[in-house]
């Protein structure tokens, strides 16, 4: 890695390598070696930590996926025995927490964390370990959240985890603590890499690219950062008032001494709202870039789905306490936030809307990617009309609690996320590993996980409108109503419905290894793309681009390919994407540098997951901890951005040192 | 841009912890009243303390820019100095409000109270440890970049736990409960 050399243009890549790496810092040695697991583990590239991420996200999306299939086992028949009171109150909790923080976020991040320099037409992210450093908070997070199972049980208060039911008193387990504390380190990771990739936005794009020729993706992964940085501290506090109150003995929530049970509830929902949107907008950032390509023809009213995404997270902020309808807040709050509500549903419409007028006309190539792009404009829909039913605070009260809420929950974040998620493994996995996922697989994929998800979540409204509550472990038949709205008929759908969607996801974890090991060789603008990613290899090289891009157009890839005919006014094919690439790789610069590994980020992170089992099991591992982080900070901070000369073995010739890439790490 | 996106970011954690207070400060159903233990002659120099290692902040970063770098090395010294006498001072007053009977979990006022003052304390540590570092940094002559912009990035951080503790102190010390 650290320095790439060409003499010639069109000399191949020639890395500096490494056969023993020499002494740094005095201490330890550093990691240049770029094949092998040391790579992955110390690496700062973006694309491999954009894989970590994808990897780790998926393990836990099977892991949250087991939980909810529990759950389901459980309601299929009146007075289940599938599970206990406590272990399903339990695998509630975990299947929340681990597919909102474990996998939907991750995920997230794993995209944005690969394509947004791809699409920018920067070489790395702005600064490469901190990158490195959010991700092994990640993983030390998800590490602590789950080891509470095996540490005498996991978290059993939900995933909003209210106080003072959380409290020592009536959960006594150890699972809260370890839940406060994996959330808080992953929610710090996060916090690292939204400031990290809002500077990559801001600074790092391809000269010519103005703010409003940037991909919509782009948009959509800076709104998100901007609603994760101002959210997080919000709930880091609530969290540390919780931890403070379980392990050292604070009053904060303890009410025989006054305290207020609603101080958790705002604080984090002021968090838990704007997360609603950070868990969506990528989403839709992924089907913006889908549905023009697959349509052939350019967004409709890129501005308008600009902004309007800009909106949502703004309005995003003020509409927390439509969480708390039913908590007597009095008709003035709950007025105000109702239409705060409701008016949010006009940009999310607007984006439905432009997606619809994309399609409008165009030549529709139905790949699974186009599947899932129109299957996520159909069932989010869904899901915010049964939205907007909350909105209005009489019906809300009615509907609090029950599964009316689970149905709408899941339409928007399973029929809109999952789906929008999925939708960009299709479009980019040949862009990352370089082969075509199966089309055919993808079709099984695709249609069981519509039918499943609908027959899972589809009866759920009926249920919720029943009065089946959330949450309850067992219902019984005595209550089960007649007819039509029967409690057993409905349950038993929505059962056999999550094993359709199972078998859904299995094809695709199937349809990774038969691409894996028989997969067609991609070609290297197989959807015939728009933006800068495809403007390079696939999989991309170690540095990105042989040369940095400058950009003229939104959609600049497309218009390098197309352009209107003076005379007919039609678009005529100039280039192919081949040809283009093939011309930036013979005209590469000659000199690139790239950041090195380093161990620090995740030396630093282990001895976070250190503190944070310090903190339930007693002062000394603590201590343990707090040295750990403080040594490999000054490690951090300290340890040039570039590994030396001397750091290679023979010592590199040399080659000018500059810092473009990791100006302050 | 980095720092100030995270200073936008502490802005919502202390405006938590703040309102946490603001929200407890009245209840105490047991132990001290807070006009009873607040020494606020001892608070005032100890905040004077801190806001007079703001200014030599200032001083660390001109010198740097101008690159004299012997200079810049002794106000970052004073200034951590300082910080760390604040510390110091907190340390001593928050023992003697423990002996006056007022522990972390007596009451609600005192939860609250030790979580904001305690959390400003440990960002005040964290801004030292940052200082020391960068003089690390400056005395061992490790090239990581522009010096002056370094500097002045912790500077910011400094100046911002500064500003903060302006609020924290006039919000509990000063307002009466």
């Amino acid at each position: 890695m650290a320095i790439i050399e060409r003499p010639t243009p069109t000399a191949a890549i020639t890395l500096r390598a490494p056969v023993t790496p020499a002494q740094s810092m005095g201490i330890v040695r550093r990691p240049v070696t770029s094949t092998g697991w040391k790579s992955w583990v110390f690496t700062v590239d973006h694309k491999k930590i954009g894989i970590m991420y994808g990897v780790f996200a998926m393990f836990f999306f099977i892991v949250g996926g087991v939980e909810a299939l529990l759950i389901r086992l459980q309601l299929a028949t009146p007075d289940g025995k599938v599970l206990s009171a406590d272990l399903y109150n339990q695998m509630f909790t975990m299947h929340a927490t681990t597919m909102i923080f474990l996998f939907a976020m991750p995920m997230a991040a794993a995209f944005a964390n690969y394509f947004l320099p791809l699409q920018l037409g920067a070489r790395d992210v702005a600064f490469p370990r901190l990158n490195a450093l959010g991700l092994w908070l990640l993983v030390a997070g998800g590490l602590i959240l789950n080891a509470s199972w095996f540490l005498g049980g996991a978290a059993d208060g939900g995933w909003f985890m209210y106080s003072p039911n959380s409290g020592p008193v009536f959960s006594p387990s150890n699972g809260v603590d370890f839940w406060t504390l994996g959330v808080q380190i992953a929610g710090f990771g996060s916090l690292i890499g939204s400031i990290n990739l809002i500077v990559t936005i801001l600074n790092m794009r391809a000269p010519g690219m103005t703010l409003m020729k940037m991909p919509v993706f782009c948009w959509m992964i800076l709104v998100v950062q901007f609603l994760l940085v101002f959210s997080l501290p919000v709930i880091t506090v609530a969290l540390v008032l919780l931890t403070f109150q379980r392990s050292f003995g604070a009053t904060f929530f303890d009410v025989a001494q006054g305290a207020d049970p609603l101080l958790w509830q705002h604080l984090f929902w002021i968090f838990g709202h704007p997360e609603v949107y950070v868990l969506i907008l990528p989403a839709f950032g992924i089907i913006t870039e889908v549905l023009p390509t697959f349509s052939r023809k350019p967004l409709f009213g890129y501005p308008f789905v600009v902004f309007s995404g800009a909106s949502i997270g703004l309005v995003g902020f003020g509409v927390w306490s439509h969480h708390m309808f039913a908590t007597g807040l009095g008709p003035i709050s709950v007025a105000a936030f109702s239409i705060a509500t409701m008016a949010i549903a006009i940009p999310t419409g607007v984006k439905i809307f432009n997606w619809t007028l994309t399609m409008w006309g165009g030549k529709i190539w139905y790949s699974t990617a186009m599947k899932f792009s129109i299957g996520l404009i159909v069932l989010f829909t869904i899901g915010g009309l049964s939205g907007v039913t909350h909105a209005v605070a009489p019906s809300d009260t009615q509907q609090t609690d029950t599964y009316y809420i689970v149905a709408h929950f899941h339409y928007v974040l399973f029929g809109g996320m999952v789906f929008g998620l999925f939708s960009g493994f299709y479009y980019w996995w040949p862009k990352v590993f370089g082969k075509m996922l199966n089309e055919k697989l993808g079709g099984w994929n695709f249609w069981l996980m519509v039918i499943g998800m609908n027959m899972t979540f589809g009866p759920m409204h009926i249920l919720g409108l029943q009065g089946q509550p959330r949450r309850m472990y067992v219902w019984t038949e005595a209550r089960a109503g007649e007819g039509l709205f029967n409690f057993g008929f409905w349950n038993k759908i929505a059962s056999l419905g999550s094993l359709i969607l199972t078998i859904g996801i299995l094809f695709f974890l199937i349809n990774i290894v038969y691409t894996a090991r028989k997969g067609k060789i991609a070609p290297l603008d197989p959807w015939d793309a728009r933006t800068l990613e495809w403007i390079t290899t696939s999989p991309p090289k170690e540095h990105n681009f042989d040369r940095i891009p400058v950009v003229h157009h939104l959609d600049d890839f497309f218009h390098r390919k197309y352009q209107e005919d003076a005379t007919t006014g039609e678009l005529v094919q100039i280039a192919t994407g081949e040809q283009l690439v093939r011309a930036e790789e013979a005209n590469a610069d000659a000199h690139i540098h790239l950041p090195s590994p380093s161990y620090w980020p995740i030396a630093i992170a282990v001895g976070v997951g250190t503190l944070g089992f310090g903190v339930v099991y007693g002062v000394p591992i603590m201590i343990v901890g707090v040295l750990m982080i403080l040594g490999s900070s000054f490690g951090f901070v300290l340890e040039p951005s570039v590994a030396q000369d001397i750091d290679y073995d023979p010592p590199a010739s040399g080659g000018q040192d500059t810092k473009e890439l990791a100006p302050l790490g | 841009m980095a720092m100030w996106l995270f200073l936008g970011s502490e802005c919502l954690l202390f405006g938590g912890l703040i309102s946490t207070y603001m929200l407890y400060r009245g209840r105490i159903t047991q132990g001290p009243r807070p006009s009873q233990i607040f020494d606020i002659p001892f608070t005032s120099v100890s905040s004077f303390v801190l806001l007079m290692s703001s200014l030599t902040m200032v001083l660390a970063v001109t010198s740097t820019q101008r690159r004299d770098y012997e200079r810049s090395k002794l106000w970052l010294t004073v200034t951590a100095l300082l910080g760390a006498t604040f510390v110091g001072g907190q340390v001593y007053e928050f023992t003697a409000f423990y002996n006056e009977g007022l522990g972390f979990t007596t009451n609600l006022f005192s939860s609250s109270f030790y979580t904001l003052t305690g959390f400003h304390g440990v960002h005040v540590t964290v801004g030292v440890i940052m200082l020391m570092a960068l003089r690390g940094i400056i005395s061992k002559n490790r090239d990581t970049g522009d010096r002056a912009e370094v500097v002045e990035l912790i500077g910011l951080y400094w100046h911002f736990v500064d500003i903060v503790w302006i609020i924290i102190f006039t919000l509990v010390y000063l307002i009466p409960a």
